[in-house]
């Protein structure tokens, strides 16, 4: 939503610069101030989502066939952990997403991919989140979020992503 | 649909040569295809329709690789009556080896009968001949019957014309991919929609022993994936079982009674039996590795499977009941997606190594390791109905276009299924009846 509002600013202001540009000495162009365009207030939730994406780590990795979770993953998950148990955040709830770079089979790395979902979900409850707070799901190699296929691309897609999906007093 | 209703066998007789002189043997790796002349179909009332069955049935045994169709520039005698003997020196002089001669006869009541005759033009003599009654906008298919026909007559072997590809359509980036299921005739054409793309993608496709229902992944984004059921005459699609967790990789057993899937739970995957009405999850393997991908041989004997229980996936099988798991490739890198034959004496595979992957076979002894296909990306092989051709989709080189393939079991022949989109995941229909 935040991009939306900045596209849209963004476009208005090019237009006004290219008629600018198109214009003659003898037309006059009259500067409209753009309307002031207010920013929606976040939810809660998108908040959280946020928090984590920016300041806690929202995405763990992991390498080519592993679902072993690097000293890097678990500092991450230790963070997301924290994270959950905040008074404030006690009523969050999330979803760990496992994906797979696209080195295999669309049936085995089903199964990777929960296993990396599944590894984070278990560390998380180690460190004390209530396992009804969490829920998993495997995409497989079915979405990656680098399109590429370098090794680069591949680091990126092997990974486990937390997603904050309500509330449990929504889920009542 | 009740699809055998539409195509009937007509009885369509002349002397028939008791035994063919002309052969094709399909078994050997590289064969010199034969050379068939197949004029257009004659038809007194609708030379066009005469002319698309001919054309479907040059491009159904051009595709197989075992025949190739004469230039019909070089045609000395035109035919006017199938049922006259034809000029068999004027067939010889121009190449060919056989003479397929059909005719294309309106019913006057929405139908049309289509009649063929193969002819040895060598040996001189008929080696058979075939006749079909179809409503008219069916005769595709009846084209395709008279292509089986052919097949059948020249090889000794059940064809696979006749028969369809489900498979999963692929459009949008694919950071953000839209996966449908989409049927189609095996040769491409009559591609169809069935489901998936809203708010959920398809993946895995395959078909019941009686071609009217399709099992696959339904794959949502904020629950784990669930096997799923459609039900090709009446469209309706519903989720096989409730369980937590996620159901994937299934495949009806032979006789259409179960599926085998594959269910994970807490980061472990087994295979089970799934039961389509009762929604029972029968668990086969329990073994703290990955064990996927599960497929029945045709006697209803052994499951293959493939399993990293070892370290690395590799292709195991078992006996219906779990027992005597057993590992059948040592090879390096990885199999998976293993599938049996129809035959039973095949189980086809993808493996990768070293950055590339293959599609292959192997005995289910775990003996005659035989790669047919290689590419960037090659996987999910599906068997033709008689199991000489093997399908799958394959991306040539990185971030390139997902196509379907097919390659004939000899590891001859490799070409592409168009289709109107990107395309994975094939799954071929048994022979329709």
């Amino acid at each position: 939503m935040k991009f939306n509002v900045l596209g849209t600013t963004g476009i208005l202001a090019s237009v006004a610069l290219l008629a600018a540009c198109a214009t003659t000495e003898e037309e006059v162009i009259e500067v409209v101030e753009e309307p002031v365009i207010e920013e929606p207030a976040m939810s809660k939730l998108e908040m959280a989502q946020m928090e984590l994406e920016e300041n806690v780590g929202h995405r763990v990795f992991f390498g080519y066939d592993q679902y072993n979770l690097t000293p890097e993953a678990q500092a991450t998950l230790r963070r997301q952990a924290a994270f959950l148990m905040m008074p404030e955040n006690a009523d969050l709830r999330i979803r760990i997403e496992g994906n797979c770079d696209e080195r295999g089979t669309r049936e085995y790395n089903l199964a990777l991919g929960e296993r990396r979902a599944e590894a984070a979900k278990a560390f998380l409850v180690g460190l004390g989140v209530e396992p009804t707070r969490i829920s998993t799901v495997s995409y497989g190699k079915e979405r990656p979020i680098d399109p590429r296929s370098t090794p680069e691309a591949w680091a990126k897609n092997r990974n486990a992503t937390t997603r904050i999906v309500g509330d449990t007093e929504a889920m009542i | 649909m009740l699809r055998h209703a539409l195509l009937a066998l007509v009885a369509f007789m002349l002397p028939v040569a008791a035994s063919a002189q002309v052969e094709i043997d399909i078994t050997r790796g590289r064969t010199d295809p034969m050379p068939i002349a197949i004029p257009d179909y004659l038809s007194s009332t609708d030379a066009d329709l005469g002319e698309s069955v001919a054309e479907v049935i040059r491009n159904d045994l051009t595709n197989s690789g075992l025949l190739a169709p004469i230039s019909e520039d070089a045609f000395i005698e035109e035919l006017v009556n199938i049922n006259v003997t034809p000029r068999f020196a004027d067939w010889r002089v121009i190449g060919a080896r056989v003479l397929l001669a059909g005719e294309v006869m309106d019913l006057g009541d929405g139908r049309v009968q289509i009649n063929t005759r193969l002819w040895d033009v060598v040996g001189n003599q008929q080696v058979g001949s075939v006749a079909y009654k179809t409503p008219r906008e069916n005769w595709r298919r009846a084209a395709h019957k008279v292509s089986d026909f052919v097949y059948s007559q020249l090889t000794g072997e059940d064809g696979y014309f006749d028969s369809r590809i489900v498979y999963v359509s692929e459009t949008g980036p694919k950071t953000d991919r839209t996966k449908r299921l989409t049927i189609m005739d095996q040769d491409g054409y009559n591609p169809q929609t069935l489901t998936g793309g809203l708010n959920y993608d398809v993946l895995t496709p395959r078909f019941s022993p009686n071609e009217q229902q399709i099992t696959y992944l339904a794959f949502f984004e904020d629950r784990p994936a669930k096997v799923y059921l459609f039900d090709i005459e009446t469209g309706v699609q519903r989720e096989v079982g409730e369980f937590p967790g996620m159901t994937f990789a299934p495949r009806f057993t032979p006789n259409g009674d179960k599926l085998l899937v594959s269910f994970a739970l807490n980061g472990n995957s087994d295979v089970a039996y799934l039961d389509p009405i009762s929604g029972k999850l029968d668990r086969l393997t329990s073994n703290p590795a990955i064990d996927v991908s599960p497929s029945m041989s045709p006697d209803g004997r052994y499951i293959t499977f493939a399993s990293d229980r070892g370290g690395s996936q590799q292709v195991y099988v078992m006996n219906a009941d779990g027992s005597q798991q057993r590992r059948i490739t040592f090879g390096e890198g990885t199999y998976g997606t293993p599938v049996w034959s129809p035959r039973g004496d095949l189980i086809a595979f993808t493996r990768q190594h070293k950055g590339r992957f293959y599609i292959g076979v192997v005995a289910p002894d775990g003996s005659g390791e035989r790669l047919l296909a290689e590419s960037y990306l090659v996987e999910g092989p599906t068997w033709s109905p008689n199991g000489r051709v093997l399908a799958f989709h394959r991306e040539e080189y990185p971030g390139g276009p997902v196509r379907l393939f097919a390659v004939d079991l000899t590891g001859q022949n490799l070409r592409r299924i168009p289709t109107p989109t990107e395309a994975s995941d094939p799954a071929w229909s048994p022979r329709l009846d």
